[in-house]
């Protein structure tokens, strides 16, 4: 391929040009959702809006933390709380493979140089009730994205289905600016009078973080704020409130930021090591209860292609 | 004859399912295109990472007409008959032919069903196997509802003959059938047509696409080869990674890379399992140091600079992925060094082994005891034993064995000897696994015998008691392998030891798991359920050995049929007698002293076994009967207390001859009641003294 864009030089340069991409694309560009996620798919944009009838096209970074992959900033490649770019388009196109391709050759790899490979990997999440086929997908042996065809989220089969990119950016980031160690990689252009590394923004964060998630969360808060989500929740969704025009005013959206936090009181208990093997599959369970009752009411709203007056 | 031709081109097909999905096309179609009435010489499937092609060559041009002839109501039936025959046919009545019968003039109709073309029939044959292909995951995608292993983007299917190719006229869910079809994703530029499958396969090959795995397959291990070759290494063979890896590429191009000199101490299992799991990379070992020291890794592609970039990418993966390797074996190291083995095993009280059966802890507690008791039977001294036991699933709590879970066992073995224990200890580790499957190697070493044993008959006992048994196709806890491994380790180490007695090692793994024996209990015939279930487990391992199953049954009725050991002795001697001459005649004089003695005494109502006595005996023959009899009692007592089967087999074997001699010279059913009762009881003495040996009346033919 010819004209491939000359080699970013920071980590924000590498997103920009995504978002510059899948702009151009006809995404709309998101911003982040503003609470804590372990995961791009847990913004409303992506798991609400891949259920129901109406189209969509969206790209957003989404910072995510997984408190377990927490390693106090010394590991090379794992982090607490990280970036993925994401995409999510319903109905999926036809040349998404290639939409997607064209998103690499953005960002510097050149096609002629690399060996891209989609390899089997079916997604899962047993938190969101939600499953698709597809691939990680791989440059030179390293995996840069997930490439997924939503077939059920919440229980509920997508019709259309939605194609869903997940791009894990500070890996696919040091592999195209060649950095060993994530906290070495530049945050901003270095000839930048001020030039900064991931790692001075983000070393004592990950240390700070690493030290309350594993040892110092008070797991009884904890716990109680799981349930404090869980039966609000439920109560949301339990009482609707009808308009003057009849029209039944389902608070999905209010419900799912719920689950969203149940979700990572969970993720931070499995941390704090409170939760055993065999509670696991039983908490696992509670919060996929609530994203499957939020997919539910979800899909009776306008945005979910419902018809709110039936929906009464 | 036309050929056809049909490739489905889709987005990437799992590595791991292009095998099956081959073979599923070929039969689906040829069966549909057999049962539609075409005839065909041959068909071949192939697969590439992207598509689905099929050749059947020799296609019948159309299907035979056919003729049928139905017969309807008689002339003077009701209007309603005749027309629900026209309903049924589809004819209107001036079609129908009028015929004379017996009983009247009778409708007929006469339907001719002209032959079909080959392209109507491949159109409708192909929709519907795509259509019901029996992918393991299928799905859908946009905004349709069509099913598929990934998005399907285009079909080619074409009928070719002498006068050229033709497009078959097929459309499923918008995608319609064409002449044309792509190359390589980033090696090809664009579609071009096709006009035939061996057009199909070169213009593949000139647009780096390889149609054929086995080709690919052969040139990727043909390069690796020549190249570890070239340098004194070899390439460790691997046939399941071989193919899978070939169904990951249209172009392949072998790349070889150094593995880093900091990583070469790992143990060679973990190189090369963390290689192969994550990255799907060929170990490459050096014959002269016995460690991997290289990597093959096979690229979709040729690339401008010749694979640098690619091998470089790839190397830096491998080197994140071997520090995580190196920090788990340390760490593991470290905790082994520091607690030990049993403090590396701590937290197993914390993993549940199932639900009925209790933790992890629960469980090697039990196999420790249980191979306690079975080590003196082995030949192991039982606290060596005991320990191996207890240290042997430790490793299941490593980091190494979480990550990799198949070197469970390997890594125990490392651990312990760092650890300090005895050898036997650590070779238990793994061997207590052993044997996995009908062709893996049995261990002998007797620690590991008893600690094998120990945890296989936990696992059957426990299994048993909570009801989980293997029914038809499905065995998940592998209760069968497990049974075979008790059969194997006992067989090859040359075990004596009956298995059920109160004594043994499954009353004592009983007693172990809490089931308690009673009378007429569920549980008490649970354990010689148990014991059948091995004995037919040992049928099917001696057919294989070339031992009949009836055999196995004449000596399963013996006493002591638990000691799997004598069990094994028995038959073979018996199944090498049985093919002497003697052996297989004496059968038949067995078989009929047999028939004549149980209709006998069916219709006597008594039991003929008062003893024969000599002084009644007339003529040579029943005199040599007698004799013969008596050293054969003499012989086959002594011999069976000293288990020489084959002694034993022989000396009945002997009998052969005076019984056919016997029965020729003389008439059981003598007029002369004390003679007969006398003959009677002398058939007896044959059963009995045969009977010592072996139950003949099981053998067949």
């Amino acid at each position: 391929m010819t004209g491939s864009p000359r080699t970013p030089k920071s980590f924000q340069e590498i997103l920009m040009r995504l978002q510059a991409y899948w702009a151009a694309q006809g995404c709309a560009v998101l911003q982040p959702y503003d609470m804590e996620v372990g995961a791009g798919t847990f913004h409303p944009g992506t798991t609400l809006r891949s259920l129901g009838s109406k189209p969509w096209a969206a790209a957003y970074v989404q910072p995510s933390r997984r408190p377990t992959d927490g390693r106090y900033g010394e590991n090379p490649n794992r982090l607490q709380h990280y970036y993925q770019y994401q995409v999510l388009i319903k109905p999926s196109p036809p040349d998404l493979q290639a939409l997607y391709l064209g998103s690499l050759e953005a960002i510097g790899i050149d096609m002629d140089l690399h060996d891209i490979r989609f390899v089997e990997d079916d997604w899962e999440s047993p938190t969101l009730g939600a499953w698709g086929l597809g691939w990680e997908v791989w440059c030179d042996g390293m995996e840069v994205s997930q490439f997924t065809y939503f077939q059920q989220v919440g229980g509920h089969d997508c019709k259309p289905v939605s194609g869903e990119l997940t791009y894990g950016l500070e890996r696919l980031a040091m592999y195209v600016l060649g950095i060993d160690h994530v906290m070495d990689m530049p945050f901003n252009d270095p000839q930048s009078p001020i030039p900064l590394t991931y790692g001075d923004i983000f070393r004592q964060t990950e240390q700070e973080y690493s030290r309350w998630n594993f040892d110092q969360a008070d797991t009884e808060m904890l716990f109680q704020h799981f349930r404090d989500a869980e039966t609000e929740c439920e109560r949301i969704l339990a009482a609707p409130v009808r308009d003057k025009a009849g029209r039944a005013i389902i608070m999905a959206h209010p419900a799912y930021d719920q689950c969203i936090k149940a979700s990572h009181l969970f993720n931070l208990l499995d941390a704090r090591g409170v939760i055993s093997v065999t509670e696991r599959q039983a908490y696992i369970g509670r919060v996929r209860a609530l994203a499957k009752k939020c997919a539910d009411a979800f899909v009776q709203t306008e945005a979910g292609g419902g018809n709110p007056v039936e929906a009464a | 004859m036309p050929d056809l031709l049909l490739e489905l081109f889709s987005e990437e097909i799992p590595a791991r399912m292009q095998a099956k999905a081959r073979e599923d096309l070929k039969s689906l179609v040829t069966n549909g295109l057999v049962e539609a009435g075409l005839t065909y010489a041959s068909a071949g499937a192939f697969s590439t990472p992207r598509r689905l092609v099929l050749s059947v060559e020799g296609l019948s041009a159309q299907s035979p007409a056919l003729k049928e002839e139905r017969k309807g109501p008689r002339s003077d039936a009701p209007d309603a008959a005749l027309e629900g025959f026209l309903r049924s046919t589809g004819l209107t009545r001036d079609q129908l032919e009028l015929r004379d019968e017996k009983k009247g003039q009778v409708w007929f109709a006469v339907i001719e069903k002209p032959g079909r073309a080959a392209p109507e029939i491949v159109a409708e044959v192909v929709e519907q196997v795509i259509r019901s292909f029996p992918w393991p995951k299928s799905m859908r995608w946009g905004a349709g509802s069509l099913r598929w292993v990934r998005p399907l983007h285009s079909i080619l299917c074409l009928l070719t003959d002498e006068t050229g190719a033709e497009i078959v006229p097929l459309t499923v869910d918008g995608i319609a059938a064409g002449n044309t079809t792509e190359g390589h994703r980033f090696m090809s530029k664009g579609r071009f047509a096709v006009s035939s499958f061996d057009d199909c396969r070169a213009k593949l090959l000139k647009a780096h696409v390889v149609l054929d795995s086995a080709e690919r397959e052969a040139r990727i291990w043909h390069d690796a080869t020549t190249a570890a070759f070239a340098q004194g290494l070899e390439v460790a063979e691997d046939k399941g990674l071989l193919a899978e890896v070939a169904g990951l590429v249209e172009w392949p191009v072998m790349l070889m890379g150094a593995i880093p000199e900091r990583f070469l101490d790992l143990p060679p299992e973990v190189l090369q399992t963390s290689m192969k799991e994550h990255q799907k990379f060929f170990s490459v070992k050096n014959p002269r140091t016995g460690r991997i020291e290289k990597f093959v890794t096979v690229a979709n592609r040729e690339t401008a600079d010749h694979g640098e970039t690619v091998l470089k990418g790839n190397l830096k993966v491998l080197s994140a992925r071997l520090s995580d390797a190196k920090f788990f074996w340390e760490n593991d190291l470290r905790t082994v060094k520091t607690v030990g083995m049993e403090g590396m095993a701590a937290g197993l009280a914390n993993v549940t082994f199932h639900n009925k059966l209790g933790s992890q802890a629960d469980r090697i507690a039990r196999i420790e005891a249980l191979a306690r008791e079975i080590a003196p039977l082995v030949g192991a001294p039982p606290d060596l034993a005991a320990e191996a036991a207890r240290v042997a699933k430790a490793d299941l709590q490593s980091a190494m064995v979480g990550e990799f879970p198949e070197l469970q066992g390997t890594m125990g073995g490392y651990y312990a000897r760092a650890a300090g224990l005895p050898e036997a200890v650590a070779a238990a580790c793994k061997a207590h696994y052993s044997p996995l499957g009908p062709s893996d190697d049995v261990p002998t070493e007797p620690v590991s015998v008893a600690v094998a044993l120990a945890d296989k008959i936990d696992t059957l006992t426990g299994f048993w008691a909570i009801d989980e048994k293997p029914t038809g196709s499905k065995d998940p806890f592998a209760l069968r392998r497990a049974a075979l491994g008790v059969i194997r380790l006992l067989l090859g180490s040359g075990v004596r030891t009956g298995l059920i007695g109160t004594n043994a090692p499954i009353g004592k793994a009983r007693d172990l798991h809490g089931i308690h024996e009673t009378a007429s209990g569920p549980s008490g015939a649970d354990v010689n359920e148990l014991l059948t279930f091995f004995h037919d487990r040992l049928k099917v391992f001696l057919r294989d050995q070339g031992i009949r199953h009836d055999i196995i049954d004449a000596v399963l009725a013996m006493p002591g049929n638990d000691d799997l050991t004598l069990l094994v002795k028995r038959a073979e001697a018996l199944s090498a007698a049985l093919k002497t001459e003697d052996g297989a005649n004496l059968i038949q004089g067995f078989k009929r002293a047999n028939n004549i003695l149980t209709q006998a005494e069916e219709k006597d109502g008594v039991e003929y076994s008062f003893g024969a006595d000599e002084k009644f005996a007339e003529g040579p023959e029943e005199k040599a009967l007698f004799a013969a009899l008596d050293r054969a009692e003499a012989a086959i007592v002594p011999a069976m207390k000293a288990e020489d089967f084959t002694a034993a087999m022989s000396a009945m074997a002997a009998l052969r001859a005076p019984i056919d001699a016997f029965f020729t010279a003389v008439q059981i059913n003598s007029d002369n009641p004390v003679i007969r009762r006398n003959r009677l009881n002398l058939l007896h003495r044959i059963r009995a003294t045969c009977a010592q040996v072996a139950d003949l009346t099981k053998i067949e033919g």
